[in-house]
Formats: C-alpha cells, structure tokens, sequence
C-alpha cells in the first residue's frame, strides 16, 4: 500500500517572517502561509488542491519544488527526503518534480527563444542526448510544430505560451508535475485544450499530477482525489466523486453550493444552499481553534477553543478524512 | 489556375537554414526598431549629429585644414584672428586654427565617454546584478554598501581629488570619473535584478538546476540590456560634461593637447579683450557634442520603453 505513495507530505509548516514587533524583545510578526498540512500522492493519479487566495495551496507546490525551505515537516519523493540536504537538492531529484506556473508570461524568459528555453532542462539533465532532436520530439508531444522553436514567447498566444511551459517541465522527463493553477490565466476556450493535452499526456508518459486550482468545475474534471485547504491546513481530504457529491466539511459544503449551476443535473448535485459568510481572516492573526469556526454555520462552543484534527469517516467509503469536531468520536482518531 | 507557390518547409536540422532564419529574425527586428526610432525627427537628429561627430573624431587627420595645429605649434604672425576666411573659427593665442583643435577635440572626449564606460558598465553591471540576485544577504549587504559610501562624496569632489593627487591627464581623469561613475550602474542594476529574480522564469531556471553563473547571465541580464543600454548612451553626454569640467580646471588633457574644456578655459582669459570666439566655439562644440548623445538617449529610451509594452 506505501509503495504506491510518491509524495508523502507530513505535518509541513512554512512561516513567513513578515515583520517584528516591540521595541526590546523583536518577536518576528510571522504569516502562517501552510500550518501543519499532511497528505500523500499516489502514483498516477492526479491530486487536487483547491482553496481560496491566500489559502497556502500555491505555498504547498513552491515548497514541494525548493523555492521555499520548509519551516518544519518533512515531505518524501519515493521515500527520499526532499530536503534532507538542505536546498541543495541533488540534480537527480529536481529531474523528477517539475512544476508548470501560473503565469506562462513570465514564466517564460521572454529574452530567449523556445529553442533556449527548452534546451536548459535538457543541457543540465540529458547532456548526452542530441538537444535539437530532443526539442523537436518535445515539441511534437505537446502538438506544437517544430519552428516554434524560433520564435519568442511575445509571438505566441497565451495557451501555446502554456504548452510550451508544459513541453519544458516534460523536458527532464519527470514523474511528479506539479501544476499550479495552470489554466487560471488563459482564456476558457484554450483552457479546453490546455486541459485535454495534461490528461493526455498524463496517460501517455505515466505523470503523477498535483493539480492546484481555485476552479472547481476544472477541479471536478481533472483529479481523482481532492484536498481542500482554509488558511494553511487541510480542512478535508476525498475522492473527487465524493468530495463533489457527498462533502463532509462545512467549508466544503459552503464553498461546493456557492458554484454557479447551469442545469437541472447540476442543480441536484448540488448541496443545499448555504450562505458563505464573513470574510477569511489574515493568516498573521489565526482564530483560536479551528480556523474556521469564524465562518462555519455549524459553529460549537469547544471549536472556538480547540483545534479539530484529521479523521478518517467512513459515510462514503474509502479514505475520507475530515477535520472537523462535527465528526471526531473518541476512538477515531488519527494524523493523517 | 493560378499557380499557389508554397515555399518549403525549412529543414530544421539544417545548422545553415536554422543560421538563416535567426538572420532573417534579426533583420526584421532592427527593421521595426528603426522604423519606431524614425518616428521623431529628434532622435533622427540627434543620430546623424553622434554619427557626424564620430566620423570627424575618427578622420581627424584627414578632414580639418591644419593637423599641425594640435601638435607643439605657434605662429604668431596669423594669432588671435577672428572667424572667417582662412581660419573659419579662428586662431587662438598661439595662431593655431580653433576647428581643427575642436575636431581633435571630440576624439579627446569621445575617447573619455568611451574608456570610462567600458570601465564602468561591466563593473557596475555585474555587481548591482549580484547584489540584487541575492538581495537580502550578506553579499548585497556588503556591495550596496560599498555603492553607498562612493554615492555619499559629492561626485565632482571625488573626481578632483583623486585627479588632484595623481598627476593631472586625461588618463588619471578618466579613472577619476570612472570611480565615481559605476555606483549609479550598480544601483539601476540592483533594482531591475531584485524585481527580476522574482520573476518565475527565473524560479522555474533555480528549480531546474541552472548553475548562478547562468541564471545571472543568460536570464536576468539580457532582460536588462534595454535600461542599461539607455542609461549608457545618456551618460556618454554626462562624461563627457563632466570631462570638459575637469579639463576646464586643468585636471584633464593638457596642452597641446586639444582638449573643448582646456581650449575654453584657455580663451576665456581673452574673452575682456574681445577675443570671444578662443571660448565660445570650443563651449559651443561641448553643446553640441552633449545634445547630440542626449537626444539618441531619449530617441532610444523611447524606443526601448515603447518595446516593452
């Protein structure tokens, strides 16, 4: 059952310092972007991480790749400790994540040609490959001709821009491609195609995708498991078919009947209405207790003061895990 | 029918035809540049004027009537004759023909815009692109710093003592000027390299496992060519001001050199007597040689500002 995991990420912490406070003592104000998350990725599948802005989701991928040294926690890559050398990661491992950003305007150097920018990856980790086959096998994978090669990313539209990102982060030939929020900058009818070339992809070269969105139609789509994230940690973890018909979470719940619904099929999937209220609070000035208890419509005396932990429910079945008093019995209890 | 050429598609393995069409690229590109810089008669203006000083700089020997005149030289018979005839803008005190020494002269201060920036740009370049790539540490810490202590002496003082304790030529003022001219690279580098390692191109090069050497080099600071770039072609104006400045106080190219400052600060001695062109003329070539630089400055910070949208 473990050996099917790829990415275990336990009890991860990342706090920003983002000022002091007093005159003597100079207590550091920290931003608590991800605050004890834990969760796993399987092999082959693509894991879903929605949440609002600011909801540490993006925190989650920038640490999983190295730009962020991790505050505390640890997260494994095939049992490999993703930083036990610090942020020197060995070559060998970057080879293995890869990460498609947000942006593809400013992912993409706009001084260097798609030939460069393709080349980079491929110099540093296949330097024995001849580079210009190589561009042009990448090219043709992600469905763009081969003269695009010369061109700057100025002259591409915004979804070939995209493709181009993906082509990149294919380019070490990776396991794990992260992909943070990688349609939420383009228009929704490249979005379309952007989409169906990741599933494609994804079946062809046996990726693992960690898919982060705030979209949660696209959401429902793509992943097979989802977690859903408040203000830095986990608050329910599911199979996407779950998450979707039968969430537990009350934010959950708040956040699924607030999707905008077209048809009559849509309509009765959805839960029954309930009214988002209040606004999040700042990540520097947590709630006591569980972070949601601000906003929940289900709010109880204790949540104020404690903060819930993850347990597995079994409403649906198989590996559903909530955090919320709601659901803790005295013997359910785990972290995970 | 008519006949529908289709041009063949290029072999993209072909080194020769992968040269041809980056050429042809380039061409294109210099192309649009031109035709946006050629919008404003000034910038045009401004071009033809550095274009014209450069090749009178270049053939000095060639173009100016009396050669001989910037080398030890008197002929007092022909001294202090007013502009006109034989001598256009007149001779000085010593009878030496004041265009020839001001063509001379643009070499002297075309040589100083020229030294002192390919002194200046690699060096301020290279360390404000360090200081602001690892913003935030020691190093930057440590470099900003430095920049900080060299903007803090009044700049013109700085150049006047340092050319005060070496001896006074053009060579001890071109490090003069040198030393108080590359905080101002660092600086504009600084900011456009911090905002830039930002950027997720860059992020996405770190994440890849790009060496810094490369990351510096080939990501950041081609998307800083177009600033750096225009500051440069704005300060050619300034160095040479500045140079003129020094000059003008004995500090820079000394006689018989022709230096524009010398020769003004020379005739200003005779500007009570009546001998007005022995200054105005060499302060006049200073203008133009200043305008000129400054107006391809703005022609080109307009263009390059204008590319970036």
């Amino acid at each position: 059952m473990s050996d099917d995991i790829i990415l275990r990420v336990e009890n991860l912490r990342k706090h920003f310092i983002v000022g002091r406070k007093g005159l003597i003592k100079r207590e550091p104000v920290t931003v608590k972007a991800v605050d004890g998350v834990s969760f796993n990725v399987r092999r082959g599948e693509t894991f879903g991480i929605v949440g609002e802005s600011g909801s540490g989701k993006s925190t989650i991928a920038y640490i999983t790749m190295g730009m962020y040294l991790p505050t505390s926690g640890t997260i494994t890559f095939n049992g490999r400790d993703l930083f036990g050398q610090g942020d020197r990661r060995p070559l060998d491992l970057r080879k293995e994540v890869q990460i498609v950003f947000q942006d593809p305007g400013s992912s993409l150097n706009p001084r260097r040609t798609i030939r460069q920018i393709l080349e980079l990856p491929l110099s540093i980790h296949q330097p024995e490959k001849d580079r210009l086959t190589e561009i042009i096998r990448l090219l043709e994978l992600v469905d763009l001709p081969p003269e695009f090669m010369h061109k700057y990313p100025r002259q591409l539209s915004g979804g070939e821009r995209q493709i181009v990102a993906i082509a990149r982060a294919l380019a070490t030939n990776p396991s794990l491609v992260i992909l943070d929020e990688p349609t939420s900058a383009l228009d929704v009818s490249v979005q379309g195609k952007v989409l169906n070339l990741l599933i494609r992809l994804q079946r062809e070269l046996n990726l693992t995708y960690m898919f982060i969105t705030h979209d949660l139609s696209v959401m429902r789509n793509l992943a097979s498991r989802v977690a859903i994230m408040y203000l830095g940690r986990v608050a329910e973890v599911a199979e996407a078919v779950h998450f979707f018909e039968s969430p537990q979470h009350p934010y959950t719940q708040m956040l699924l009947s607030s999707i905008p619904v077209l048809t009559e099929a849509e309509e009765a999937l959805r839960p029954a209405q309930i009214r988002s209220t209040g606004e999040i609070p700042s990540p520097v000035d947590l709630p006591s207790g569980c972070s949601f208890h601000t906003r929940c419509p289900q709010v109880m005396d204790h949540c104020r003061h404690i903060d819930p932990l993850m347990v597995p429910i079994d409403v649906t079945g198989s590996d559903h895990i909530v955090r919320c008093h709601l659901f803790e019995q005295a013997n359910g209890q785990v972290s995970s | 029918m008519a006949e529908i050429a289709v041009s063949p598609a290029p072999d993209l393995t072909d080194v020769d035809e992968l040269a041809r069409i980056q050429r042809q690229n380039r061409r294109e590109n210099l192309g649009r540049m031109w035709f946006k810089f050629s919008r404003n008669p000034l910038s045009v203006i401004g071009l033809l004027m550095v274009i014209a000083i450069i090749l009178l700089a270049i053939f000095a020997e060639f173009v100016t009537p009396f050669p001989d005149h910037v080398r030890p030289f008197t002929d007092f018979v022909n001294a202090k004759k007013p502009p006109g005839g034989e001598y256009l803008l007149g001779t000085d005190q010593f009878g030496r023909d004041i265009l020839s020494r001001i063509v001379f002269g643009f070499r002297f201060s075309l040589l100083m815009a020229v030294v002192v920036l390919t002194l200046v740009v690699p060096v301020g370049v290279t360390l404000g692109m360090v200081a602001g790539y690892f913003q935030g540490t020691i190093i930057d810490t440590i470099i900003m710093r430095i920049t900080d202590i060299f903007l803090s002496v009044p700049p013109l003082i700085l150049a006047l003592a340092i050319a005060s304790v070496l001896t006074p030529n053009l060579t001890n003022s071109m490090i003069a000027v040198s030393l108080m001219w590359w905080p101002w690279y660092a600086r504009l580098v600084y900011g456009l390299s911090s905002a830039l390692r930002t950027e997720y191109f860059v992020s996405s090069a770190e994440t890849i496992g790009a060496r810094t050497p490369h990351i510096l080099f080939r990501e950041i600071l081609p998307n800083m060519i177009s600033p750096i770039f225009t500051k440069m072609s704005l300060d050619v104006g300034w160095v040479i001001i500045i140079g003129s400045m020094l000059s003008f106080l004995g500090l820079g190219v000394q006689e018989p050199q022709p230096g524009l400052g010398t020769m003004v600060a020379k005739g200003s001695d005779y500007l009570p007597t009546g001998q007005w062109w022995m200054a105005i003329f060499p302060a006049l070539a200073i203008v133009v040689v200043v305008l000129g630089f400054n107006l391809l400055g703005d022609g080109l910070r307009d263009l390059f500002s204008a590319e970036e949208v």
